[in-house]
């Protein structure tokens, strides 16, 4: 164990720890906007400094480690003065459009800028950037103008999702994430799994799909599993006036064991379907040609009475039946279940063996 | 009179830097044979003894760092000759004058850590020194003498910010050039995530003539505290702009007036800066310090690369500094906010000051945001950029007063 004094309470971390999560273990709470648990560590947005006696420099917490005898202060009048600075340089440079962004409401440099008193930046004197927003990407949305470098996306793309589509372009207040020869995502090794759009604290990054349809203080996030593959992603699907809006992760190990936050396309993105005009809200039934909208107990009636005819006709082994990876393997054990029980058959298959 | 006292450029326009015959007739790699008798563990602890300083600014004990480096199946040498602080040509001038000096040094670093791969990084405006370079190597292992180290130079592309230790490791390894946060130190895990010994080329070309005469002999040379020599470059408005070796208690006005020859045209002296770019600025007043490396810091100067920029009292010091502004804005590789933001703010606010369109509000933000980066910047390069704002205001702020509206 490593025994420091963090705000004049003495505390023990276990070994190997940062100061950050020495803090954390401890209640004691720090900005950050480069750090992500899940991602490589930058250190590079300088939000959790610390002051440290008979340390010249500050620390970033997130990556230096807890030493024995350590007297860490976080809040200090010079600790709190450089974060104001760091977040007036960062509102300086973002384009501050809260009233329309989509993530007003669940955007760390808001939170901090809450926390810490900075309405208004001192460096006003230009600098802004201007950067076209055309990306013609269905899914995600780039606004760069917004962009505060934390390179979250970057690290994400590299460490989760491994497609490594993005990367910092150009130096100083130039640096930009941007594709090889910064073209659309389209023509880059991007795979659209939105994991960007997860760490981005900012609303650089965010979801067309999602785009106008509510905001995270609006939605009731509904905890479920992804019914795409048989992998069994966890999903919040967001939820405002009974309509699905939207896809969230959910990054807890306990909740999200299989996938921990990580999406794909369509897991994240392919969920416009659950409220299309286009959807059968009822069972059909062709007749003459043509398809009739039927209850439940009727068409169940007449699949049923259907299978036991060429049951009857042609033998149990006249059929087979084939099941999915869009569904939960329950529903595929029943289905197996159904076939050699009820219909009486061995012949059953599963896409996923293609 | 002062004198120069050479030990790194000992060879210097006595030999021909090209033919490794000419150094070996001149004493050359008798100190690598030394130390190859010697246990690696006794390298350092005379390294560490003979208190050689790290030449590329930080200063720090050679020997310690290399104590540092751990037991492992693989570790690296890398020569620092990035060299990229404006006004400073020490190293460029070492391995024109006499490269098999460097690798001998950095082949006695090799034996003492346990290396068997070298490199040296090349500043890519130095694309004359590679073929010069590669000469010297090709030569010095067609005479066996680096035996099992082998050393490959590695051309930089030009980024100021490739000279710390850290983006000059990430951009060998083909990375953006960017510094990592520390610890872990690059004496733990540095290259390849290999323990890895960064020395500047002037440490490395200290190195023979220490094995050879010993720790003590180097450690009576010069200042207590920072032993040995320094190679100064002087540039500005000096009569002789040359590079020199001299003893560390050699003071600034000795290396302007004895050295330099004085001020050019006749004129009178303003300031110095020395140590490159991020320097201190210095007045008159401080001009008896002595250049070792604790004798700068406790005047608020750096000795740094050893770089001399003498200004005349003709020259315009916030238009100077405005341009250093410049420098540190085009060359902050963006990594960490204070100094991605702070070096455009700063040169913002120094245009504004420069053309006369600030006020005293404006000294005070950039003095709140200079004291940011200097405490909270990720690396060297942002920590040091607002150095000759913060000197310049504290010894020339009439200067600058002289430009505010009113």
């Amino acid at each position: 164990m490593v025994t420091l004094t963090i705000n004049g309470k003495q505390v023990q971390v276990p070994d190997g720890s940062t100061i950050l999560q020495a803090c954390r273990l401890h209640g004691i709470e720090l900005p950050t906007l480069c750090y992500d648990p899940d991602l490589r560590l930058a250190g590079s947005c300088r939000m959790c400094i610390v002051e440290v006696k008979g340390r010249p420099l500050f620390l970033a917490a997130c990556v230096a480690p807890a030493e024995n005898g350590m007297v860490v202060e976080t809040e200090s009048p010079d600790i709190v003065q450089a974060r104001k600075v760091i977040l007036e340089l960062l509102l300086a440079r973002h384009g501050g459009k809260c009233l329309t962004c989509e993530k007003n409401g669940n955007c760390k440099l808001q939170d901090y800028c809450y926390q810490y008193g900075v309405s208004d930046t001192r460096y006003a004197d230009g600098g802004r950037h201007h950067y076209p927003i055309d990306d013609p990407n269905p899914f995600i949305e780039r606004d760069y103008n917004k962009c505060i470098m934390c390179t979250r996306c970057v690290r994400a793309c590299e460490g989760i999702t491994m497609a490594r589509a993005i990367n910092v372009k150009n130096r100083g207040h130039n640096a930009k994430i941007a594709t090889a020869f910064d073209g659309n995502l389209a023509d880059s090794p991007c795979v659209f799994c939105g994991q960007c759009i997860m760490v981005c604290p900012v609303g650089a990054l965010t979801s067309k799909v999602s785009a106008g349809l509510g905001r995270a203080y609006e939605v009731e996030k509904v905890l479920t599993t992804c019914t795409y593959c048989g992998t069994g992603c966890t999903l919040e699907l967001n939820v405002k006036d009974n309509r699905v809006v939207g896809v969230t992760s959910n990054r807890s190990a306990d909740w999200s064991p299989v996938n921990r936050g990580a999406l794909c396309v369509k897991g994240r993105f392919g969920w416009d379907f659950i409220n299309s005009p286009e959807r059968l809200p009822t069972p059909l039934i062709k007749e003459n040609g043509e398809f009739r909208e039927a209850s439940w107990d009727e068409a169940l009636d007449l699949v049923a009475s259907r299978l036991q005819k060429i049951k009857e006709e042609s033998g149990p082994d006249s059929m087979a039946v084939f099941t999915s990876a869009r569904i939960t393997n329950e529903e595929n054990y029943l289905a197996q279940k159904f076939a050699r029980a009820v219909l009486g058959t061995n012949n059953v298959d599963h896409c996923a063996r293609l | 009179m002062a004198e120069e006292l050479r030990i790194v450029l000992r060879n210097a326009d006595k030999i021909d830097a090209s033919n490794i015959n000419d150094y070996i007739k001149a004493g050359g790699y008798t100190a690598l044979e030394k130390a190859r008798r010697m246990e690696p563990r006794a390298v350092i602890e005379e390294v560490k003894k003979a208190n050689l300083r790290g030449r590329g600014g930080a200063g720090f004990n050679a020997g310690l760092k290399w104590s540092f480096v751990p037991p492992a199946e693989t570790k690296y040498v890398v020569c620092n000759l990035d060299e990229g602080e404006p006004g400073t040509y020490k190293d460029r001038t070492i391995v024109q004058k006499d490269p098999q000096t460097l690798l001998e040094g950095m082949a006695i670093c090799a034996h003492a850590i346990g290396s068997r791969q070298g490199y040296i990084y090349c500043r890519g405006e130095y694309p004359y020194l590679v073929e010069h370079l590669n000469n010297a190597i090709a030569q010095a292992k067609a005479a066996g003498v680096l035996g099992d180290f082998d050393i490959e130079v590695r051309m930089g592309g030009g980024a100021y910010v490739c000279g710390e230790e850290t983006a000059l490791i990430e951009s060998i390894e083909g990375h953006r050039g960017e510094p990592r946060f520390k610890p872990p130190f690059p004496g733990v895990a540095g290259l390849w995530a290999q323990p890895t010994v960064v020395n500047n080329v002037e440490t490395f070309a200290n190195l023979p003539e220490i094995i050879n005469k010993g720790a003590d002999w180097f450690a009576s040379i010069g200042a207590a505290s920072y032993p040995g020599t320094k190679v100064l470059t002087l540039t500005g408005d000096v009569v002789n702009r040359i590079a020199i070796e001299v003893p560390t208690n050699t003071t600034i006005r000795q290396v302007i007036y004895e050295f330099g020859g004085g001020i050019r045209n006749g004129r009178k002296f303003k300031a110095v800066q020395i140590g490159g770019t991020s320097g201190g600025f210095i007045p008159e007043s401080l001009l008896d310090t002595p250049i070792d490396f604790d004798s700068m810091r406790n005047i608020g100067a750096t000795l740094g690369t050893g770089a001399v920029f003498v200004m005349d009292d003709t020259r315009d010091i916030v238009d100077i500094v405005t341009r250093i502004a410049k420098f540190f804005e085009h060359e902050s590789c963006g990594k960490c906010n204070p100094c991605r933001e702070g070096t455009f703010r700063c040169y913002e606010i120094m245009k504004k000051i420069n053309r006369g369109a600030a006020t005293a509000r404006d000294i005070d933000n950039i003095t709140v945001l200079a004291r940011v980066m200097q405490k909270a910047a990720l690396c060297g390069l942002g920590q040091a950029a607002p150095g000759p704002i913060m000197t310049t205001l504290q010894h020339f702020r009439h200067e600058y007063e002289r430009k505010l509206l009113s």
